[in-house]
């Protein structure tokens, strides 16, 4: 049965890209573009992994993922977290908010999917 | 005839002799056309950094602007010891170093000149990397677009299997966003080598303002006689772009003529004439809020002075730079500035002595006060801007001095309890 990915990004191009690439790993994907209620709708939808754009419109990345961590329900949910920021830190505010996993654009397509590989196969023998 | 009458005309001279204008020169510099004026005539001391920094833009040595060799050399050593904070005495043998010891004397104003353009360096990138908006947009959209290319380019390169559906609309975001990325490439370009021309290259509306009036030297004489209006001043100007700026000029330039209907700059010569550069004196004498004063006293050619006004969260309104003081152009200045402290308190007149540290320890006599601004209203809290204006070369001879610094992220002031982030200047990039 295929896994559930929100992808949260406001880049049409880059989602067009990835739902095409997840869709292929037999993935169901959702999108949404802009962080002032993201939150809301990853609680909504209860996927099993978000895929995170750092800046967006509304709240940042890191914002959204702060309050994923703080909410018991979403705690543990693995988040893939993509930024064009690169600097160390971002990483280690990201870190500090709880990514399971960060990545810098401009991303290779094979990175991606072995990280939302991993982040889901980790995520199905934890739960 | 004393040494700094001839240095002056030489500038002029050079000056000439390079086909700038008085003002062109002036404003690479960041000081007024009319301070310029008044040291080309002779009427101001010229030496130190100042004195090195016009040699450089009219690329001639600093020695030919004045009598000597010696003379620029003993200048630069001089603006060394008081930026390593030596006492008086010690700055006062700067002539007995050069006289002993010229070769070594030479190695050390070459040192101190290459760290003062170092640091110049620093403050400004360090400043556009952090703060700048601008930049930080145009990088996200590079990188934005170029993952966009490469996971697009990827599928069409990998999957041969693809649909003819998907395979066109790919193909359609690939020239869509290789277009997206030949522009913000062309755009960062464009911004980089502005920056690398002017420091003027305004980026924001802000910044448009900024240059609009370091254009004018901050001085706005036809809207001060009434012989303009401010629509006109603002409608001539093509360095105003956006219409924030326009309404933020528009902002600036209706308070200048409110406070020259207040005080005239007439007005405020002739007191300075009887009561000398304080503003509390002159506020009694010109009938006129200190706020006020502050800013007449910044909009006159009489003192080299600088001004910077705030609201109450902070922000930064205005900024008139003077001498080697760094007032950041994005981002917060330095928490220690009096111009804060008058906010806790307005009404409050708070006049110090003030070094900024870093390059060449610029000393200025600070006063600053905080004014209720706007329409009163019933139980709300009143809006408060505060004003700062800095005075070159007046600073009391005293102990007790404030040392501030620029913004935190290129200021090397040690065990500041201020400090909000690490400095460059301390870390290393």
């Amino acid at each position: 049965m295929g896994k559930h990915v929100l992808l949260v990004e406001d880049e049409l191009n880059i989602i067009e890209a990835m739902r095409f690439l997840l869709s292929r790993e037999g993935c169901t994907v959702d999108t949404h573009g802009n962080g002032t209620d993201a939150a809301q709708v990853i609680r909504s939808l209860k996927p099993d992994l978000v895929v995170l754009d750092v800046m967006l419109p509304g709240k940042s990345g890191f914002d959204i993922l702060e309050e994923l961590r703080a909410d018991t329900e979403t705690a543990a949910l693995p988040v893939l977290m993509l930024t064009a920021r690169g600097q160390s830190r971002d990483r280690e505010m990201a870190e500090k908010a709880g990514v399971s996993r960060f990545m810098t654009k401009p991303f290779s397509n094979a990175e991606v999917l072995t990280a939302v590989r991993d982040l889901l196969y980790v995520h199905q023998h934890k739960g | 005839m004393p040494r700094e009458g001839l240095t002056g005309s030489r500038i002029r001279e050079r000056r000439s002799v390079a086909g700038l204008r008085q003002a062109d020169l002036a404003r690479s510099l960041g000081i007024s056309p009319s301070y310029l004026n008044l040291i080309e005539h002779n009427r101001r001391r010229i030496g130190g950094k100042l004195l090195l920094d016009i040699a450089r833009v009219l690329g001639v040595e600093p020695s030919m602007l004045t009598e000597g060799a010696e003379a620029a050399l003993i200048a630069t050593l001089r603006e060394a010891a008081k930026g390593a904070n030596l006492s008086p005495a010690e700055v006062e043998r700067a002539d007995e170093l050069a006289g002993r010891f010229p070769g070594w004397a030479e190695v050390l104003a070459a040192g101190h000149r290459r760290i003062a353009t170092l640091e110049r360096t620093v403050e400004t990138l360090s400043d556009r990397l952090t703060h700048d908006p601008k930049l930080a947009a145009s990088v996200h959209e590079l990188l934005s677009t170029a993952a966009a290319i490469r996971s697009t380019a990827s599928i069409l390169a990998d999957e041969k299997d693809i649909e003819a559906e998907w395979r066109d609309r790919f193909h359609a975001n690939l020239n869509e966003d290789s277009r997206r990325l030949a522009d913000s490439a062309k755009a960062l370009v464009n911004y980089f080598e502005a920056g690398e021309e002017s420091a003027d290259v305004a980026n924001s509306p802000q910044e448009e303002v900024d240059s609009f009036l370091s254009h004018h030297s901050y001085a706005f004489d036809a809207l001060e006689a009434g012989e303009q209006s401010v629509d006109a001043v603002i409608a001539q100007s093509d360095l105003l772009r956006s219409s924030t700026a326009r309404k933020l000029a528009r902002t600036l330039l209706s308070r200048l003529q409110s406070d020259a209907a207040q005080v005239p700059l007439s007005a405020l010569a002739a007191a300075l004439k009887h009561v000398g550069a304080d503003p509390i004196a002159l506020a009694v004498e010109l009938k006129a809020p200190v706020a006020v004063i502050l800013r007449r006293i910044a909009a006159s050619a009489d003192l080299e002075t600088g001004l910077v006004v705030c609201d109450r969260a902070g922000s930064i309104l205005f900024r008139k730079p003077v001498g080697q003081m760094v007032i950041p152009r994005f981002g917060a200045a330095c928490t220690l500035w009096p111009l804060f402290s008058a906010l806790s308190q307005p009404g409050q007149v708070v006049n110090m002595p003030l070094v900024q540290l870093g390059r060449g320890r610029a000393s200025f006599n600070c006063f600053a006060v905080a004014e209720v601004v706007g329409e009163p209203q019933y139980n709300a809290p009143p809006l408060i801007e505060a004003s700062m204006l800095l005075i070159a070369g007046a600073a009391p001879q005293t102990e007790d001095v404030l040392e501030v610094g620029s913004t935190c992220g290129v200021c090397p002031k040690r065990g500041c309890p201020g400090r909000r982030e690490p400095s460059i200047l301390m870390e290393g990039i």
